[in-house]
């Protein structure tokens, strides 16, 4: 047993966290809500000459042969500084699918691109019902001689607005599960990408895809036997979603703490009192199920485990606790939480969005009935 | 990172089952279905079969008679003892005595009271709390005067588990009425059967008879039975508080109620059973599932720090709020999908896991209580893990 991370892995937490306090900020993250942007270039290039984006691939393909561990830890810290763009959707959700699933052509032709941060990429599964489950899939391909056609609108897909590529699930069968992967670069004629307009300035978007054609050598992984490589690709990004909310959850604990030491009424710091010391024990409480729930689920992927009940495990604990320790946040913060002018807004409402996607709290807490003994589908 | 066990220590997890399964009761009977008096006997033989195995103190250092097991390992065996509602520990003299007499003990002390604990032949109790000395403990008032050669005890305790089966009782007591409170405390060895010491039983909630109230009339321990120094009594007594602490009991009581409480959910869907079936039953077990695997999480952390000589401050207190507190969530929550069976006790001939569930529940609000409250903790973590100031 370890519960620690290694001297590596620290070092690349220590490093990742000097660099985003000394270029990133949260005035940037203001700027580019201004801008109604979402995604600095600068910022990108910055991290790409870090070698954060190759740091999961293999050396033969220009990274750096890390694990899912040292992705985890590292997307915490970008959660803890609120660093935009398509990082997880462009290694975890694609390039990780990508290694495992496509061809040695796709492969090689991909992934040095997406480890060096040349291109980026992202994945689009859900639909009009916004639900996760190959059901929930109606766009749909159909193949034309030397090419695929596919019609349909896929909804609230990742930074689509801001990548190169796009993963498509598609439906090719009758089955429910009769599902197929196309990556598509997004200059495709007949792709169509509008961003949505949300309360926290994420990205994520709208793709619309009339006719659109897509030669062969789109296909990732079998015909008609997409589901299980799209099921995969959700549980690295449920758990890298955890690893970003966790990294929220630890600086809004560490704000929260200064402001009780240094905000002074009735003539003491208000951190001498009990109500507001005992919201703060249950916010690290929480934080602490966060962390080791999410290491658990990065550790058991990267083992190559079944991981599917921790994986929700983490995910259904980290929405609630997350969104618990922001609201005890506001109330340990007073009115000066509530401003605009203030950063903690900027976590709250985005915790909001994170506990939506890659599945709600009822979403994963329903995989579980299915997975402790063997409990029966529950009647209403 | 890893999360498993390395296979030594699961080699011992698989030994220690297999003791279990051969040297006692299987299944163990709930501690509703026996009296007090079979459960001390149970008690008594259960804890020689730990001695021999050299378990009771596993974690103690080899030359006091320990195996100087890794925290690690003593998690494993508290998790499976605590689990399989195996009786027999001592966490009063393994846990707290035994190391607490290792750093402050003198030779002499240490040769009289080591051996005995780790061959369980004695019982220790633990003279703390009085009736105006809660949470706020150091502002007890037993006094200990200082005769000359020897001290006079008068006072009284409460709350005391296990008194009237103990040998011996390490005993706060006030030497020095006039000095600030935390530094006129000294730490004493006492003999149960010296003149002078009543008990009175204290019937819980769960009716069992574990606490007790203790009188001291004119009461004389001999001058070598003073742990450290006089005065010193306070240091001496939370020197070892951080220690031995991972709460995994809280969490593997939690765990093995909410694994019986769906055993009997899922045997009751198979039959048939259509309340048992609702799905805000499932829903309810699976969101408990969570909250045990973080309650273990947190143990297992607090552990594996131990196991790398970092004191875990924030942490033990961490783990023992949330498990308690999780181990309450779901005894309560046992009630709610037993519903109308939930009451019934294990005498009754309809009873649900013999009466398990309520009994559980009756004792759940122990937990939060003991060994330092759910709000004590919460200071704990809030002032010496977070750093928030103190008033």
């Amino acid at each position: 047993m370890d519960l620690s991370f290694t001297d590596t892995q620290k070092m690349l937490v220590t490093e990742a966290r000097q660099f985003l306090k000394s270029t990133w900020g949260t005035s940037m993250v203001r700027k580019l809500a201004e801008d109604t942007k979402d995604y600095s270039n600068d910022l990108w290039i910055a991290m790409a000459e870090l070698g954060w984006m190759g740091i999961v691939f293999p050396q033969e393909y220009g990274g750096t042969g890390g694990n899912l561990i040292d992705l985890c830890a590292l997307v915490e810290e970008m959660g803890r500084h609120l660093v935009p763009g398509p990082f997880c959707s462009s290694i975890g959700l694609v390039g990780l699918t990508l290694l495992k699933e496509a061809d040695n052509e796709t492969r090689s032709l991909m992934i040095p691109k997406l480890a060096s941060g040349q291109i980026t990429a992202t994945l689009a599964v859900t639909e009009e019902t916004g639900g996760l489950a190959p059901e929930d899939i109606e766009t749909i391909c159909v193949r034309k001689n030397d090419h695929y056609i596919l019609n349909g609108i896929k909804l609230f897909v990742p930074d689509a607005q801001n990548v190169d590529y796009i993963l498509i699930a598609a439906r090719t069968g009758s089955k429910p599960t009769n599902i197929s992967l196309f990556l598509a670069p997004t200059g495709s004629d007949g792709i169509d990408i509008r961003a949505h307009k949300t309360m926290s300035f994420d990205a994520q978007g709208e793709l619309r895809l009339v006719n659109t054609q897509l030669p062969l050598s789109s296909l990732i992984g079998e015909f008609n036997n997409g589901w299980p490589l799209v099921d995969r690709a959700l549980q690295l990004g449920t758990m890298l979603k955890c690893a970003e909310m966790l990294g929220g959850a630890e600086i809004i604990l560490d704000k929260t703490i200064e402001h009780l030491q240094e905000r002074v009424q009735f003539g003491r710091p208000i951190g001498t009192f009990q109500a507001l010391q005992h919201h703060c024990a249950n916010m690290a409480i929480d934080v602490e199920g966060c962390r080791y729930l999410t290491y658990q689920a990065a550790w058991s992927l990267s083992q190559g485990f079944n991981s599917r009940k921790e994986v929700s495990m983490a995910k259904a604990w980290v929405n609630e606790a997350y969104n618990r320790i922001c609201t005890l946040s506001h109330q340990c913060h007073g009115a000066i939480g509530f401003t605009m002018e203030h950063d903690l807004q900027l976590y709250t409402r985005r915790a909001r969005v994170q506990e939506q996607s890659f599945g709600e709290t009822q979403f994963h807490v329903e995989i579980l009935t299915k997975n402790i003994g063997s409990l029966r589908r529950g009647s209403l | 990172m890893d999360f498993r066990f390395s296979l030594e220590d699961e080699r011992f997890r698989t030994e220690l089952l297999l003791f279990l399964k051969s040297d006692t009761p299987q299944p163990m009977p709930f501690p509703g279905n026996m009296t007090d008096e079979q459960e001390w006997k149970l008690t008594t033989v259960i804890r020689r079969k730990l001695a021999e195995k050299g378990w009771l103190t596993m974690n103690w250092p080899k030359s006091y008679g320990g195996q100087d097991a890794s925290s690690i390992r003593s998690l494993i065996f508290n998790e499976e003892m605590s689990y399989h509602l195996i009786p027999g520990r001592d966490v009063f003299g393994s846990r707290m005595l035994g190391p607490t007499l290792m750093i402050y003990g003198s030779e002499e002390q240490k040769e009289e009271f080591l051996p005995p604990i780790s061959e369980g032949r004695v019982q220790w109790c633990q003279g703390y709390s009085e009736p105006e000395s809660g949470s706020d403990l150091a502002s007890l008032r037993t006094q200990a005067e200082d005769m000359g050669d020897h001290y006079l005890v008068n006072g009284g305790k409460v709350w005391t588990s296990m008194a009237h089966k103990a040998d011996w009782m390490m005993l706060l007591a006030r030497t020095n009425p006039t000095a600030p409170k935390h530094r006129g405390i000294s730490f004493f060895l006492l003999d149960m059967r010296t003149h002078g010491i009543e008990i009175k039983p204290i019937i819980n909630m769960a009716g069992r008879h574990e606490f007790n109230q203790i009188f001291f009339d004119n009461v004389r321990i001999p001058k070598d039975k003073l742990v450290g120094e006089e005065g010193q009594g306070w240091y001496v007594a939370v020197t070892l508080l951080d220690f031995e602490r991972s709460g995994i009991d809280y969490a593997a009581q939690a765990k093995r109620l909410l694994d019986d409480l769906t055993g009997y959910v899922i045997k009751a869907q198979e039959a048939g059973n259509h309340r048992l079936s609702k799905w805000w039953i499932n829903d309810l077990l699976a969101k408990l599932y969570i909250d045990t695997e973080v309650a273990k999480l947190i143990s297992y952390r607090t552990a594996w720090l131990q196991s790398q000589h970092i004191v875990p401050t924030k942490e033990a207190s961490m783990s023992k709020v949330f498990g308690s507190e999780t181990f309450q969530k779901v005894a309560a929550a046992g009630l709610k999908i037993l519903g109308l069976y939930a009451p019934l006790t294990s005498d009754d001939d309809h009873s649900a896991l013999s009466g398990y569930v309520q009994e559980c529940w009756r004792y759940s609000f122990m937990n939060t209580i003991a060994a330092g409250t759910s709000e004590i903790q919460r200071n704990i973590i809030a002032n010496r893990g977070l750093k928030l100031p103190r008033n």
